[in-house]
């Protein structure tokens, strides 16, 4: 790891070595020629805790630098731009740090600023979780520098929500590892022997190059790794002294041509065994989490379901299949879960919880009821690629459950040779069956439709706002645009995905993964970044408990100009920790303190209510609010959607029920 | 579990519409101090995320019904002792939940038929 300085370069390292000599030597001067030569003087104590400049370091940080007079060198960090720019990533959200200055200024200076384009975030938690969003609608990773300590500390939550909900974002981390070259101090304070230790439990992979062509191939090989199902994301170490030297020897420099990994797939005899059960099943039903990864997959499973006629499970992990069809059974899935004799599990988070119920009331020793929810003989199927990758600590692998055909593939990449192989094992005979099937899936397709009106009909006119119906005067002003749905919707009942007509892969685009707090304001900003580009409109409902952990990336949005609508869903409060609080005081026969607060002691966000559109204008965004009438609704969306068709971000705040 | 909710619907001199004459505006107050529209919505719409899609207004259950519920579930609901929540304040809420009124019809409401 040798660092080839040039002798003639500027080199701030000294400089700031210099500063600590002279700190050393002498009282704090003016930024004159008298301590020009300080850094030859001896130390002395006591040190100063603050220096004027020196004329030499003055003049470094007030003029414009000088090109490198390195004849034929060229900074590695130039090299380190052409390998990023060969992966074609679109933007690169991140907060500055000096860890990866040279980097940083290389990729504006030699790069333009152009794939990857700069976003200024001010957290990195925001950075990575603007990457998640974003992929979830580009479909492409998006790459996120930080430093290496303490910025990877604020993104490490935002990794681990990518993680769990299989999103890639390649993670870079500068670290200066040369203890006898680095600054002291604040530097060494943010160096570590391995930085990636830090994320490596929920990382697919991670490397720390060495040379320029290690950096071109782990870059690449980390980039495809994490576009290989199940995605994920990567981390890479960023020495700072490999950034900041010089190379004479670009020309002998490669960078590997990436080339996409062809998703793995589900076992053929596997696949014809599954396909032979769902065909000879009386009540198949099929349940879908993180499996669309694109637009052809929901196609894929729409031809699955009809051929079959099976009902649907969507359980939102990702937009897998549209609420306007038929097959949609979402509203009966506990009925037909019990009901099934065969069940297909497409990308499950947790089949465990899907086949079983436990309910979180301390009985049986405070374990809490846990049952059984389909038939002694129900078939279970699993197409799965998540399993390919998983590791020990972290539990996101959920609890164990026993299925009867379970396959390591991606289940897009699986789902055409099974919608064959159901073709080819249907026999004719079963076909009249199938349709009758269908019938009665049509007929409870239309009640549930009815029944989830009405549903919404209930505290229409209420003060807090109905989460139903802010939903419905958001779906009014915004129905006829090319919308996408950028936050997620569990929170409020579900209700944009139970009563917007969804059938686009962008309609909506599942929540954080991890359910890391923090994921979904910065979510959406990610989300919109990438909607901007394909010319739609960005709607999220936003929780305000979510909203306050780093609220900056407002700034980013208004900034950067990513248009994005933000309807608060402020029920002024951690909501599920407030009945988490009254559950356990019920338990124990306490009364829940509440003191002068409508929640438990610590988990309400009241007195002083906290002022959103306030908070939002402050950061240059147009922002309406608190509106408590529902009646004032309509005109204030009406104005926001068009602050946003003019590619504007806006928030309007609406105080709300708790779900 | 009956017969001790038939002895307290006695006691307090009320049934299935006697509850009607505790205070429903004290049982407004009553259900949010005791956190029943934590789940259930401040005017019992319920929610599909906190309680199974279920409403407890209009139209609440029998008395004898919701008090022995409120009192003895062991499921996704916490029960409420009476230490917790006295019988006084559980009519009141009960004359809360029947005193809201019936919601539109859905077909009535145009954004739900956009």
């Amino acid at each position: 790891m040798a660092r080839v300085l040039s002798q003639t370069r500027l080199n701030r390292r000294k400089f700031l070595a210099g500063v600590a000599v002279t700190g050393a030597a002498s009282a704090p001067l003016a930024a004159d020629a008298s301590n020009a030569v300080a850094p030859s003087l001896p130390p002395a104590s006591p040190r100063p805790s603050a220096l004027r400049p020196n004329a030499v370091i003055a003049a470094a940080e007030t003029t414009t630098p000088q090109p490198s007079m390195q004849a034929g060198g060229i900074p590695n960090s130039d090299f380190m731009v052409d390998v990023i720019k060969s992966l074609d990533i679109e933007y690169l959200p991140c907060n500055p740090a000096s860890s990866f200055r040279a980097l940083h200024e290389s990729l504006i200076n030699y790069g333009g600023n152009k794939k990857p384009e700069f976003l200024t975030c001010t957290h990195e938690e925001s950075s990575v979780a603007m990457a998640h969003g974003y992929f979830k609608i580009a479909g492409k990773p998006l790459l996120v520098l930080c430093h290496g300590t303490v910025g990877l500390q604020h993104a490490a939550m935002s990794i681990y929500n990518a993680w769990c909900d299989r999103v890639p974002v390649i993670v870079m981390g500068g670290t200066d590892l040369d203890a006898s070259k680095r600054p002291p101090g604040v530097p060494t304070f943010h160096s570590a022997q391995d930085i990636n230790a830090l994320v490596r439990d929920f990382t697919k992979w991670d490397d720390q190059p060495v040379s320029l062509q290690h950096f071109a191939q782990s870059t690449v090989r980390a980039y495809k790794l994490a576009m290989t199902p199940p995605y994920e994301p990567v981390m890479i170490a960023l020495h700072a002294g490999l950034q900041e030297e010089t190379t004479h020897e670009r020309a002998k420099l490669s960078i590997p041509r990436y080339v996409p990994t062809a998703p793995p797939q589900g076992e053929m005899n596997a696949v014809r065994e599954a396909a032979r059960l769902l065909v000879a099943a009386e009540h198949p039903v099929i349940i879908a989490d993180k499996y669309a990864r694109t637009a052809d997959g929901i196609k894929c499973l729409v031809q699955l379901a009809e051929v079959l006629q099976a009902p649907v499970i969507d359980q939102k992990g990702r937009m897998n299949f549209p609420n306007t069809h038929h097959l949609l059974q979402n509203s009966r899935a506990q009925a037909l879960i019990k009901d099934a004799d065969v069940i297909l599990g497409l990308e499950l988070s947790d089949y465990w919880a899907t086949v079983n119920g436990f309910i979180d009331n301390g009985d049986k020793d405070g374990v809490g009821l846990q049952e059984s929810h389909i038939k002694p003989n129900a078939r279970l199927i699993s197409i799965n690629s998540v399993q390919l990758n998983t590791k020990s600590n972290y539990q996101d692998f959920q609890r164990f459950q026993v299925v009867d055909v379970d396959m390591a593939g991606d289940a897009e990449a699986t789902m055409p040779a099974l919608v064959e192989a159901v073709k080819q094992a249907l026999p004719s005979e079963r076909k009249a069956a199938i349709e009758a099937r269908g019938a009665g899936m049509k007929k409870a397709w239309n009640e549930a439709r009815v029944r989830t009106r009405q549903a919404a009909s209930y505290a229409w006119d209420a003060s807090p706002i109905s989460t139903a119906r802010m939903t419905m005067e958001v779906y009014a002003q915004i129905k006829d645009l090319d919308w996408s749905s950028v936050g997620a919707d569990r929170q409020l009942s579900s209700w944009p995905t139970r009563l917007w007509p969804m059938d686009k892969h962008y309609h909506h685009i599942g929540g954080p993964g991890g359910f890391g707090v923090g994921y979904n304001l910065p979510g959406a900003v990610g989300a919109a970044l990438a909607n901007r580009d394909a010319g739609r409109f960005s709607v999220n409902f936003q929780p305000d408990g979510d909203f306050m952990y780093a609220p900056g990336v407002l700034w980013t949005a208004a900034r950067h100009k990513i248009p994005l609508l933000s309807v608060m869903h402020n029920n002024r409060g951690y909501h599920q920790e407030v009945m988490h609080v009254q559950r356990m005081s019920n338990r124990r026969d306490r009364v829940a303190s509440l003191r002068n607060d409508i929640g438990p002691v610590g988990t309400r966000l009241e007195n002083p209510a906290i002022d959103y559109g306030k908070l939002a204008g402050s950061m240059g965004m147009w922002s309406a609010g608190p509106i408590t009438d529902p009646g004032e609704l309509a005109p204030a969306l009406k104005k926001a959607v068009q602050v946003v068709k003019a590619g504007e971000p806006a928030l309007v705040d609406v105080v709300t029920q708790p779900r | 579990m009956g017969m001790i909710a038939l002895g307290v619907a006695a006691a307090l001199n009320v049934g299935q519409n006697g509850a009607l004459a505790a205070s429903a505006e004290h049982g407004k107050t009553a259900f949010v101090q005791n956190g029943c529209w934590q789940c259930h919505g401040t005017v019992g719409q319920g929610s599909i995320m906190t309680s199974g899609g279920k409403r407890l207004a209009p139209d609440p259950l029998p008395w004898e019904t919701f008090y022995a519920f409120v009192r003895s579930t062991n499921r996704a609901m916490p029960p409420y002792s009476g230490k917790i929540l006295s019988d006084g304040d559980l009519a009141d809420i009960y004359a809360y939940l029947q005193s809201i009124p019936k919601p539109p019809d859905a077909t009535s409401i145009p954004l739900l038929n956009p």
